[in-house]
């Protein structure tokens, strides 16, 4: 049997069960995994320059990657921008057909990242065991290397999870928030293209 | 709040808490016991675990006392003291301090703070502790196997690489720091999100008690500092595994990168683990004064500039690696400036305690032992943080006994003054006073006697980690005093450990609020249901029990079927929408066995990671993937803005 008692009470019962935007809590806990990582990039970053100062000439023996391989990537991440920002204005919609267009848009771009990286690691010119130049290369590459693989496998998840009954709700504010992290993943691969593209050539 | 409340209307009780009761329920048996996601449980494991770790490091601890306590003594020879040492150091800072100070008191503390039914991301909490469980296995196992990690707690290279420990005892301090540090981002993100977001509506960021700023800024410092030893560490690893080059000097490689960064992390995590202790202080002196804080702002400023600091105050570690004198300079003076928060800090609560009424119950008395133990350690740091002086005793016992009157005054004290205080919660039941008195005086004396004693080796010349010394050295007679001074503090811990299980027996029974504290903890029966708050709670003040209304409001319209959370807004906790939080699973754990899994091969193989990555994906798709019943939420598609009616 229900006591009862008399109290004043704050009614909620009226506000939404999904948010999107800045106010969903895992957008808050991705903007905190993108600081987590966006300081492992700068660590990274400062480690490249630090081991720079160490040696008389940068590259030291190798000669600088090849460019053309690194550019070409550069140019897919950021038309890849426009599959990402259209999967974040359908999210809210809701509609199915346009967010599994734009989930597997994003995918495709991602696929071709990877193919392309895989090109890229054939032309550093140089391996990870020959030298301090080497390590740091590989290491900056190979951790952008591990979040874009992340980054697929997350997009290709959710674009299986969007032929099932379960894309609603909270998954409709996922799919907006992969595209944050997508962005993330962009501007990490064109500053690590800057450093090892740019800085062993004009800096 | 700019919200409006309703009239006065009748609340139907009994049925409700049933429902609650059974939307919350944790699963029960060998099973459930993997599955249990609720913060409670976990923040109660980190509790236990990391004790138990602390009492592992402590027979360490008191196995070098024994050896050292008379000249060429012969119970531990040199290969041995070394892992010793540093099983001792690394289990203390990495799996004793951090997952009690931090996550333990956080995990269990911050939603029930908060007024909320439990942690954001519980899964992700659960997964976070598993994988520091298994990190401390993977060391211990290692020193068992005697494949001990022997390069001291912060293990530097070229000691620590390829070419002077050979063999796999690096690989098992690297891989162990890569556990530890994966689990306290994870819980960062947990607590400082729950924090954010799920705070009772009323509990505006200056009503929010010191204890969750303290916790959310120390998150914030576990982000941004962590992701630095996980960087220094996998360098280490890929140095002795796949012969990368990051420290080989021969080949455009750096030793003083490895310091850099490992203290880039190193001295915030001072600060990782004490300000948690300066958290539980602000929360004890209240209670035990019987008034609010005296100081709020200014001892958050000081949390958040204590915080701050610590990222730039790296180099003072490094003072005797020959760097310019310039840089030296400026870290001699970033060193002093962090005594100011502190010194702010430690003003405040004397003045809250000469203004209060002060009831000296047992959790006080170890804030007392706080204030002079960590007060002496304060004096001997600026001591430290002088150039000159920092040369004369460095690598001496001098800085031993600087660090453990920090550590253990910092960190130490406040626990036990923390246990005390929640103990009650956490059970149900009372610790006996007069045992906890004992083990406060024993350990008190005891503490003193050891470390203090210490500071006269160092300044005689004794260098920490060696195995032995010779009689003409004349160390014999303070060291076997220092020895003698661990034993009581041994005798110490043991009274603690048999005042817990007598009282966890037949202790009286604590009641909801037994101290009669201010904040939402003590709102709820002890131990709290797993659905923590019958009524969710509104707030009207920095202590919310204390400052609540004859007839504070309650929040209504949170769906009691489903595990449903009210969010609210960073500044002004304004209610925003609701949240349906995930219910146990057994995925956290299966995944946390192939990150395991991952994480252990590579140390025996260069692929291990990639290989190991295929079982990490299946379970963590098997995790994400939605399932189960979600039963028709209202979606809505507001973008940004506060709710008001």
């Amino acid at each position: 049997m229900d006591s009862v008692r008399q109290r004043p009470v704050l009614d909620v019962s009226d506000l939404p069960s999904v948010a999107f935007g800045r106010s969903n809590t895992t957008w808050l806990a991705n903007v905190f995994y993108m600081m987590i990582e966006g300081t492992m990039f700068a660590l990274l970053f400062a480690s490249y320059f630090y081991l720079r100062t160490r040696t008389s000439s940068w590259p030291p023996i190798q000669a600088p990657p090849n460019v053309g391989y690194g550019i070409a990537n550069g140019i897919v991440f950021l038309l890849s921008l426009i599959p990402a920002r259209y999967a974040q204005k359908v999210a809210p919609t809701g509609n199915r057909g346009k967010i599994q267009l734009a989930l597997a848009g994003l995918a495709v771009f991602a696929i071709v990242n990877m193919v392309l990286r895989g090109f890229e690691l054939a032309n550093l010119n140089c391996r990870w065991y020959e030298n301090a130049y080497g390590s740091i290369v590989w290491s900056l590459i190979g951790l952008h290397t591990g979040h874009l693989i992340t980054e697929f496998l997350e997009t290709a998840t959710l674009l299986g999870v969007s032929f099932t009954p379960k894309m609603e709700g909270t998954r409709l504010a996922d799919v907006a928030i992969n595209s944050d992290y997508w962005y993330f993943v962009v501007v990490s691969a064109v500053l690590v293209d800057f450093l090892i593209y740019g800085t062993t050539r004009f800096l | 709040m700019n919200m409006a409340l309703s009239e006065q209307i009748v609340i139907p009780q009994g049925n409700a808490e049933l429902r609650l009761a059974r939307t919350w329920a944790q699963p029960r048996g060998f099973w459930g016991w993997f599955m249990n996601v609720h913060h409670t449980a976990i923040g109660v494991r980190f509790m236990v675990t990391s004790f138990i770790f602390f009492l592992l490091g402590g027979v360490l601890a008191a196995m070098m006392r024994l050896q050292l306590s008379r000249p060429e003594n012969g119970v531990l020879g040199p290969d041995l003291y070394n892992q010793v040492f540093t099983v001792h150091g690394s289990t203390m800072i990495f799996l004793f301090a951090v997952p009690m100070m931090f996550q333990g008191f956080g995990v269990y503390l911050v939603p029930l703070i908060c007024g909320t039914r439990n942690i954001a991301f519980p899964r992700l909490n659960a997964f976070s502790y598993y994988l520091y469980v298994v990190g401390g296995l993977l060391l211990w196992v290692g020193l068992l196997l005697k494949t001990g990690a022997d390069a001291g707690w912060f293990s530097y290279v070229p000691l620590s690489g390829p070419e002077f420990t050979p063999g796999k005892r690096s690989d098992f301090w690297a891989q162990m720091i890569t556990f530890t540090e994966v689990s306290a981002l994870g819980v960062a993100i947990c607590i400082a999100t729950t924090i954010l977001r799920q705070r009772a509506p009323g509990m505006t960021l200056n009503r929010m008690p010191i204890i969750l700023w303290e916790k959310l800024v120390i998150s914030m410092a576990v982000i941004f500092a962590m992701p630095a030893v996980m960087v220094v560490s996998s360098m280490l690893l890929m140095d002795r595994t796949i012969n990368t080059q990051f420290f080989n000097p021969s080949v455009g490689g750096d030793v003083l990168l490895y310091q850099h960064l490992f203290w880039f992390f190193g001295h915030p995590e001072v600060y990782i683990i004490f300000l948690p202790g300066t958290a539980i202080v602000s929360t004890l002196v209240p209670v035990f004064t019987r008034r609010h804080i005296f100081g709020y702002i200014p001892i958050v400023t000081s949390v958040v500039a204590t915080a701050f600091l610590g990222f730039g105050v790296w180099v003072h570690h490094m003072f005797a690696t020959g760097l310019p004198q310039m840089s030296e300079s400026f870290f001699t003076a970033a060193s002093l400036m962090i005594v100011v928060p502190t010194a702010v800090q430690f003003y405040c609560w004397l003045a809250t305690i000469w203004h209060g009424r002060l009831q000296l119950k047992l959790p006080m008395l170890w804030v007392f032992g706080f204030f002079f133990v960590f007060l002496i350690g304060g004096l001997s740091g600026v001591m430290l943080a002088s150039v000159p002086v920092d040369w004369q005793v460095h690598d001496t016992f001098f800085v031993v006994a600087h660090f453990h009157y920090v550590l253990i005054g910092g960190a130490l004290f406040p626990m036990f003054g923390g246990l005390y205080f929640w103990i009650p919660k956490i059970t149900g039941r009372m610790m006996n006073d007069f045992l906890g008195k004992l083990h406060f005086w024993l350990f008190f004396i005891g503490f003193n006697v050891t470390f203090f004693t210490m500071h006269f080796l160092g300044l005689r010349g004794m260098p920490r980690r060696v195995y032995t010394y010779t009689p003409e050295m004349h160390w014999g007679g303070l060291n076997m005093l220092a020895s003698g001074g661990a034993l009581i503090m041994v005798a110490g811990v043991i009274v603690f450990l048999v005042n817990f299980f007598q009282s966890r027996a037949t202790g009286r029974l604590a009641g909801p609020n037994p101290w009669a504290a201010g904040s939402l903890e003590w709102a709820v029966p002890s131990p709290p249901p797993h659905y923590n708050f019958l009524e969710l709670p509104t707030v009207n003040g920095r202590e919310a029990v204390w400052d609540a209304l004859p007839n504070q409001p309650i929040v209504t319209g949170v769906r009691d079927d489903i595990p449903e959370v009210l969010v609210t807004n960073s500044l002004d906790s304004e209610p925003q929408h609701k949240d349906e939080l995930p219910g146990p699973s057994i995925w956290p754990f299966l995944t946390s066995i192939a990150v395991s899994i991952a994480f252990i091969w590579s140390i025996f193989s260069s692929w291990g990671i990639a290989y190991g990555a295929i079982p990490v994906v299946i379970t963590l798709i098997g995790w994400l993937w939605p399932r189960g019943h979600s039963p028709a939420p209202r979606l809505e598609t507001r973008m940004e803005g506060t709710w008001t009616r």
